[in-house]
């Protein structure tokens, strides 16, 4: 791969990772975040981090499907920007929305489900942050990879927390958590071997039906030529 | 003399939403005609004698001395799931709703069955009410409604002594309103009050808010209003009233029976099964305020509830 298609994707994630935040940044000083801004900021981040989460874990099927191998650096950055927006999310939430108030918030946050799902999929994060390096992830070795495993269970705690927030009849978080739980699907090794299987087989196949043809192509020229 | 009805003059179908009002103070303001082009969504404003006066009001705060929601925070951000689910989506969607003619059918268990216009039911007598508006959600407002008491409307059809309940029924028509295509609820939306509460002098029909017509997107062109308890309670572009024997069954109870009880008096005790109901946030303020019981209006309503026992709560 080219030091230049790198980079490229490189700017694109960065670029696309953090335009939420400046669209945030915008909208609150233009004052054109709804009548309920703290409300309207909390879910934008939230939301934010909870797709993110979802782009990251699609890049090893993606890969494992089409091939996409110069995508694999980028979970790293995604997932350190879906944590970004996490923390955030929760700032957001004691300190601007409670104000720091530890009686209203006990209230608030440890004593509804919806409130510790959400916590615990944020929590889950912060060992994964790190140990993302990859100093950490030489010294842990093999662990490193069963650690960082724990990512499908914040994003599936995560689209847990959205779907008991909000009322009953609202689907969309059901949504997010078909596609993460799809995602994990196509990750669990049969999966993955029968779909990197039939990628070979059909890039043998692409591959073989391109040299006879080009065989075909050359003798078609010298009887043309005869 | 041909009679015209003042519904008839005034389309009330297109109103200013929150971008184009301030889009035009802007242009106001600063004479230029770029502003206009900056905004994404450009949507024709017909300028009506009433949607050029300004929001009125008689006062500035509530009975507590909170101050009042702007206009423009109350016209641009609600809940009408008829709609859309998106409270701020909703001022968007309202440019096809009629709200004339319109009539409202009140029967059931009364002596006196009658249909209204819309225009009948304006000549009830009409009144300033500054109300606080707790959503569910933990959100709330101070709104001055106009309207009149729901009691006198009850009066008008004399209700019969086995009639327990009021029962409420918004308009349904798809077409007109998007969110009931929606397969998760049972349209058209339910409510319902106990018949005492129904008459008690807190309870209105409101026509209007700010000193003018009511917007689509607040329940146009006729709802109920019960300031203490929570704010799905009070049924937007009602169509239908009927006395009733037995306790009717709300939108929100047959939804999820488990979270949406009938009455729904505002308790800070009382959380809602996946939320706290501790606190709210004042549309416009930053930070939380304490819930109060009943919404503020104990001294009003305890009456209604002499044990107040939990069932009340739900």
């Amino acid at each position: 791969m080219t030091n230049t298609r790198r980079a490229g994707i490189q700017l694109v994630t960065h670029a696309a990772a953090l335009t939420p935040m400046g669209l945030l940044l915008f909208d609150w000083v233009q004052n054109d975040l709804t009548a309920n801004p703290i409300q309207a900021a909390t879910l934008r981040t939230g939301k934010t981090a909870l797709v993110l989460l979802i782009v990251l874990l699609a890049i090893t099927p993606l890969n494992t499907i089409f091939g996409l191998r110069q995508l694999i650096p980028m979970r790293k950055w995604l997932g350190l920007y879906a944590a970004l927006y996490v923390g955030v999310h929760f700032f957001i939430f004691i300190g601007i929305d409670y104000a720091f108030d530890f009686g209203l918030l006990k209230d608030a946050l440890f004593e509804k489900r919806y409130a510790l799902v959400g916590l615990a999929s944020g929590l889950l994060l912060i060992p994964l942050v790190f140990t993302s390096t990859r100093g950490w992830q030489r010294r842990l070795g093999k662990k490193w990879k069963r650690l960082h495993r724990f990512v499908y269970l914040s994003a599936f705690l995560a689209t847990v927390h959205y779907a008991w927030l909000v009322k009953t009849g609202v689907r969309v978080p059901l949504v997010y958590m078909a596609i993460v739980v799809l995602l994990l699907v196509l990750r669990l090794s049969p999966i993955r071997t029968a779909a990197s299987r039939l990628r070979y087989s059909a890039l043998n196949r692409i591959a073989t039906f391109r040299k006879r043809w080009r065989r075909k192509a050359a003798h078609d020229i010298s009887e043309a030529l005869d | 003399m041909v009679k015209i009805r003042s519904s008839e003059i005034t389309p009330e179908h297109l109103y200013y939403s929150r971008r184009d009002f301030l889009k035009g103070a802007g242009i106001l303001t600063s004479g230029s005609i770029l502003l206009a082009a900056c905004g994404g969504r450009t949507t024709p404003v017909i300028s009506t004698s009433e949607d050029e006066m300004p929001p009125e009001t008689t006062a500035t705060v509530d009975e507590l001395g909170d101050p009042l929601t702007s206009f423009i925070d109350v016209t641009n951000f609600n809940n009408f799931y008829e709609f859309t689910v998106d409270k701020t989506g909703v001022a968007d969607l309202i440019g096809n709703f009629r709200t004339s003619p319109w009539q409202v059918e009140v029967g059931g268990l009364v002596h006196n069955p009658k249909v209204y216009d819309i225009d009948d039911l304006r000549s009830f007598m009409d009144e300033e009410r500054i109300y606080r508006m707790r959503c569910v959600e933990g959100w709330s407002m101070v709104i001055p409604w106009n309207g009149f008491p729901l009691a006198s409307l009850l009066q008008d059809v004399e209700p019969m002594a086995d009639a327990k309940y009021v029962r409420f029924e918004t308009l349904y028509d798809p077409d007109q309103m998007p969110g009931q295509n929606s397969p998760w609820y049972t349209w058209p939306y339910v409510e319902g009050l106990r018949i005492d509460e129904a008459m008690h002098d807190l309870t209105i029909m409101a026509t209007g808010l700010y000193g003018k017509s009511m917007l689509a997107q607040n329940g146009a062109p006729i709802r109920l209003v019960v300031p203490w308890k929570y704010g799905f309670k009070s049924i937007k572009s009602i169509v239908k009233i009927d006395l009733v024997a037995e306790q009717p069954t709300s939108l929100w109870m047959a939804a999820a029976p488990n979270e949406y009880g009938f009455y729904a008096n505002v308790n800070p005790e009382v959380p809602h099964p996946r939320w706290s109901q501790a606190t709210e946030r004042r549309i416009g303020e930053s930070g939380r305020r304490e819930t109060l019981l009943f919404n503020g209006y104990t001294e009003e309503v305890s009456s209604l509830y002499p044990n107040q026992s939990p069932s009340i709560f739900f």
